[in-house]
C-alpha cells in the first residue's frame, strides 16, 4: 500500500492539492487497494440493501429526515442559539469557532488549563477537518485515537479514506504487521478478534489515564442540549464518560430541533451506515454529571463554522449540509469503489465529499474544483442517501459554479482555455441549424485521416483519453436528417 | 398519435440507424411521426460539463421547437433526463420565470422510447423478430433519473426469437458519464472493464441498451478487445422483423 501524503483540501497549502484525476491515477494503479476496496464496498452494499428492505416505511422516513434537515438549514441561527441556551442551562460551556484555527486554539486552551499532556479521542471528522491532532502535537499534547480503524491509520501515519471505515484500504495481514511493529504485540494472528484485543489492551490504559476526552457529535438537540455520539466499539462511551473533562467539536449543521427527531434519525443512520438495525453504542449526554458522579464534571461544546455559513448562501448547494455522515453514498459509488478515498484529497471523500469539500473551502482551487467532476452522474448515491440529498444535481450545479468562476475570474487565461473555446464554438453551432448541418458534414470529412473500418483507434490531443481503452465509432455517410429529408422530400416542419 | 421525434444530435450524426429504427417502430404502431428539422442539441453536454450559461440558448431553442407537440419521443434516456430533470435548473439559472413555466409544461410530454411505448401507450409487443442471444444493460439515466424500470425488458421479452440473457451487476454504471469518460479516463476505463467482463460472461452476441452514448463506450471497449460482441440500440432490435432477417 503506497502512502499518499499530498496536502488535503483543508490544509494550509490547500491551493497545492492535486486534482482528482492526478490522484486517482495513483490509486488505480494499486491493485491490492482495488481488491480490498471492491470486496469491502460490495459486501457492505448488499448488507445495507437488505437492512433497508426490511423497512416498509423507508421512503417516508427518508422524506422526514430530509424535511427535518432542511428546516434546520433554513433556521440554523435560531436552533443554534437555542442549543447554546440549553447546554449552558445543563452546566456546559459553549464556544463559537469561526474557523479551524480558532477551534484548535479553544480546544488546546481547555487541555492546557487542565495540564493534560495526553487526550483520548473518539472518531470525529470535524477534528480531521481542523487538523486538531497536529495542532495539539505542536502544543506538546498527544492525541490518542481510540476507534480501531482510526488507531490503525494513526499508527500507520496515514490519512482516513472512508468516513466510517477509515482503514477500508487496509487488509488484516497489513494490520497485523502494523500492530506487531507499533504496539509490540508479539505472536499476533490476523484473526479479527486477536487484532481487536491487542488494540483494546493498548487503549484501556489510555482511557484510564486521560484527563480530557475529545469527541465529535452526530447530533445535538436544540430543545434539550443533548449531544449524541453513535458508534460501534464502545470507545465513544469510554471517551465521553471516563475523563473528567469532555470537549465536543461539532459542525454547526449538526443541530436538530427536538428530542423526538431522534426517532427518525436513529432509524435512518444505522441501517444506512453499518447495515445494522441498531448500532451497538449510542451515547447521549446533557451538560455535566451532577450528583451521580457518572461522566465528566466539565463539558465544552465547540460549534464550528469553518465555511459552513458561506455554504448556506447557495440554495441549491446547501443541501450538502444535511449529510448525517452515514457513508452509504461512498459504498455504492462506482468511482469511489475504484479509486478509494485518498484520491479525493479531503477528509470528506466519495460523492458527499465531492459536493461538500469545494463548497466548504471555496471555489477557485484546482484540487477541490476537480471534485464535482469525479462522477459519472450515475445517481446511485442519491438513490441511497437517507436524507435524500440530490448529489448528482449538486455536482452539476457546482460544475457550473466552477466553470463560471474560471470564465469570469480567470482573465485572458480563462477565456483562452481550449475547453472553454471549444464549448463556446459548439454552443454557437448548436444554436443555428445551418451551422449545425454544416458541422456534421465537416466532421464527416475531417475524420478521414483517423477512421479505419468504421472505427477510430486514436484521437489527438486532450481527447486521447477516450481512445486509450476504446475505439470510437466513425461518422457514417448519411446523417439521420439527410435520410429523413430524402425520404420525405424535405418537408420543412418546424421553424429553422 | 402525432409524435415528434427528438433524435438527439449524437444519434443524428453518429447513429442514424437508431433514428430510422425509431421511426419504423413508431409508424408500425400507427403513430404519425414528425421530425422538426430545426432541432439540434438539448444542451446536455454543455450543462453537465459546467458550461451552463452556454446551454441556455439551446434550452430555449428546444422548448420552442417541441412545445407544439402532444408527445416528444427520443431514443436516449440521458437526453430525455436532461430535458425533464435539468431544464428547470437551467431556467432558474437564466432567471427566467416564463422559460421555467414553459419547461414545466413541456417536460411531462417528453419520453424515452421504451417508456413511451410501455408506460404511455401500454404496448409491449411491437411485432419484432430478432433471433439472437441478447443481454440488456440498463443505463443509469433511464434507470435512476427517468425510472423507466423494466419497460425495456418487457419490450425485449415480447420479441420473437430472442434469447435474453441476464447481465450480472446490471445496474452498475458502465463508466461513460459524458465528458467524465475523457476527463477521468482512467477511472472510466476501470469501470468499463468490469462492465465488459460481465457482458462477456453472458456469452451473448449482442449487448443492448436505450442509449447509444453508453453503448458506444461499451462497444468501443469490446471492439478494442476484439471480443466479437456487438452493441445494438434497443430501437433497432424492436424495428427488426422476420422479413428483415
Ligand atoms: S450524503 Fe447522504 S448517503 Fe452520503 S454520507 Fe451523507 S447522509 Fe449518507
Amino acid at each position: 500500500m503506497t502512502l499518499q501524503r499530498s496536502p488535503d483540501a483543508f490544509s494550509a497549502d490547500a491551493g497545492k492539492t492535486p486534482t482528482f484525476e492526478q490522484s486517482a491515477k495513483v490509486s488505480l494503479a494499486d491493485t491490492q487497494l482495488r481488491r480490498n476496496l471492491g470486496k469491502a464496498t460490495q459486501t457492505i452494499r448488499a448488507k445495507r440493501a437488505a437492512a433497508v428492505e426490511e423497512m416498509p416505511d423507508w421512503e417516508r422516513l427518508r422524506e422526514a429526515g430530509r424535511a427535518l434537515k432542511e428546516r434546520v438549514t433554513r433556521h440554523l441561527d435560531e436552533y443554534l442559539l437555542r442549543l447554546e441556551e440549553s447546554v449552558t442551562r445543563a452546566g456546559g460551556h459553549v464556544h463559537w469557532a469561526r474557523d479551524a484555527e480558532e477551534s484548535n486554539r479553544i480546544i488546546a486552551g481547555i487541555a492546557k488549563a487542565h495540564d493534560a499532556e495526553e487526550v483520548v479521542k473518539v472518531k470525529s471528522i470535524a477534528t480531521d477537518e481542523t487538523k486538531l491532532n497536529e495542532y495539539l502535537e505542536g502544543e506538546g499534547i498527544t492525541a490518542h485515537e481510540t476507534d480501531l480503524a482510526e488507531l490503525i491509520i494513526q499508527l500507520a501515519g496515514e490519512t482516513s479514506s472512508h468516513i466510517l471505515v477509515p482503514a477500508i484500504h487496509k487488509n488484516r495481514a497489513e494490520i497485523r504487521e502494523l500492530f506487531k511493529e507499533k504496539l509490540g504485540a508479539r505472536g499476533l494472528s490476523d484473526d479479527p478478534s486477536d487484532l481487536t484485543n491487542a488494540a483494546r489492551l493498548y487503549l484501556r490504559e489510555k482511557f484510564l489515564k486521560a484527563k480530557v476526552g475529545i469527541s465529535g457529535a452526530n447530533f445535538a438537540v436544540a430543545e434539550t442540549g443533548t449531544v449524541c455520539v453513535v458508534e460501534s466499539e464502545g470507545n465513544g462511551r469510554m471517551c465521553t464518560t471516563l475523563p473528567p473533562v469532555l470537549v465536543t467539536l461539532m459542525g454547526i449543521e449538526k443541530v436538530i430541533p427536538a428530542w423526538r427527531d431522534y426517532e427518525v434519525f436513529m432509524q435512518l443512520l444505522p441501517r444506512s451506515s453499518t447495515a445494522e438495525r441498531m448500532n451497538p453504542y449510542t451515547s447521549f449526554w446533557t451538560g455535566v454529571s451532577r450528583e451521580s458522579g457518572d461522566g465528566p464534571n466539565e463539558f465544552h461544546l465547540v460549534l464550528l463554522d469553518n465555511g459552513r455559513t458561506g455554504v448556506l448562501a447557495d440554495e441549491r448547494g446547501r443541501q450538502a449540509l444535511s449529510c448525517i455522515r452515514c457513508s452509504a453514498c461512498l459504498n455504492v459509488c462506482p468511482v469511489y469503489e475504484r479509486t478509494g478515498g485518498h484520491a479525493y484529497n479531503s477528509v470528506y471523500p466519495g460523492p458527499i465529499g465531492a459536493i461538500l469539500t469545494p463548497q466548504l473551502v471555496g471555489i477557485g482551487k484546482p484540487g477541490p474544483d476537480s471534485l464535482p467532476y469525479a462522477s459519472s452522474l450515475c445517481g446511485a448515491c442519491y438513490e441511497v442517501c437517507p436524507v435524500k440529498i440530490n448529489i448528482p444535481e449538486v455536482l452539476i450545479h457546482l460544475r457550473g459554479r466552477v466553470t463560471r468562476h474560471k470564465q469570469d475570474g480567470g482573465g485572458l487565461k480563462g477565456r483562452l482555455d481550449p475547453e472553454n473555446a471549444a464549448m463556446k464554438t459548439m454552443a454557437r453551432v448548436f444554436s443555428d441549424r445551418k451551422l449545425y448541418e454544416g458541422a456534421q458534414k465537416a466532421a464527416r470529412v475531417g475524420q478521414w485521416p483517423l477512421a479505419r473500418d468504421g472505427a477510430i483507434g486514436r484521437l489527438p490531443g486532450r481527447l486521447a483519453g477516450w481512445t486509450e481503452s476504446r475505439d470510437l465509432k466513425a461518422i457514417p455517410k448519411q446523417t439521420f436528417r439527410e435520410w429523413w429529408k430524402a425520404r420525405n422530400g424535405s418537408p420543412e416542419n418546424g421553424s429553422a | 398519435m402525432r409524435v415528434a421525434l427528438f433524435i438527439t444530435c449524437f444519434n443524428d450524426t453518429f447513429f442514424p440507424e437508431t433514428g430510422r429504427a425509431t421511426v419504423e417502430v413508431l409508424e408500425r404502431l400507427g403513430h404519425e411521426v414528425e421530425f422538426p428539422l430545426a432541432q439540434t442539441c438539448c444542451g446536455q453536454m454543455h450543462f453537465n460539463t459546467g458550461y451552463q450559461r452556454e446551454a441556455i440558448p439551446l434550452v430555449r431553442r428546444f422548448v420552442e421547437v417541441f412545445a407544439p407537440y402532444e408527445a416528444v419521443v427520443a431514443p436516449s434516456g440521458s437526453c430525455v433526463g436532461m430535458v425533464r430533470e435539468l431544464y428547470p435548473m437551467a431556467a432558474e439559472l437564466a432567471n427566467d420565470k416564463r422559460l421555467l413555466y414553459e419547461v414545466e409544461e413541456l417536460a411531462p410530454k417528453v419520453f424515452e422510447l421504451s417508456e413511451f411505448l410501455v408506460k404511455r401507450m401500454g404496448v409491449t409487443d411491437v411485432g419484432a423478430y430478432y433471433p439472437h442471444h441478447v443481454t440488456y444493460h440498463p443505463t443509469c439515466h433511464s434507470l435512476r433519473m427517468l425510472k423507466v424500470g423494466d419497460a425495456p425488458l418487457e419490450l425485449l421479452r415480447a420479441v420473437r426469437g430472442i434469447d435474453l440473457v441476464e447481465l450480472r451487476e446490471a445496474r452498475e454504471c458502465c463508466g461513460f458519464g459524458g465528458t467524465f469518460a475523457v476527463k477521468n479516463a482512467d477511472t472510466s476505463t476501470a469501470m468499463l472493464s468490469d462492465k465488459l467482463r460481465h457482458v462477456l460472461d453472458t456469452e451473448a452476441e449482442v449487448c443492448t441498451a436505450g442509449d447509444n452514448s453508453c453503448l458506444m463506450h461499451i462497444g468501443g471497449g469490446l471492439k478494442r478487445q476484439r471480443a466479437g460482441v456487438r452493441t445494438v440500440h434497443l430501437a433497432e432490435i424492436l424495428a427488426s422483423t422476420e422479413e428483415a432477417n
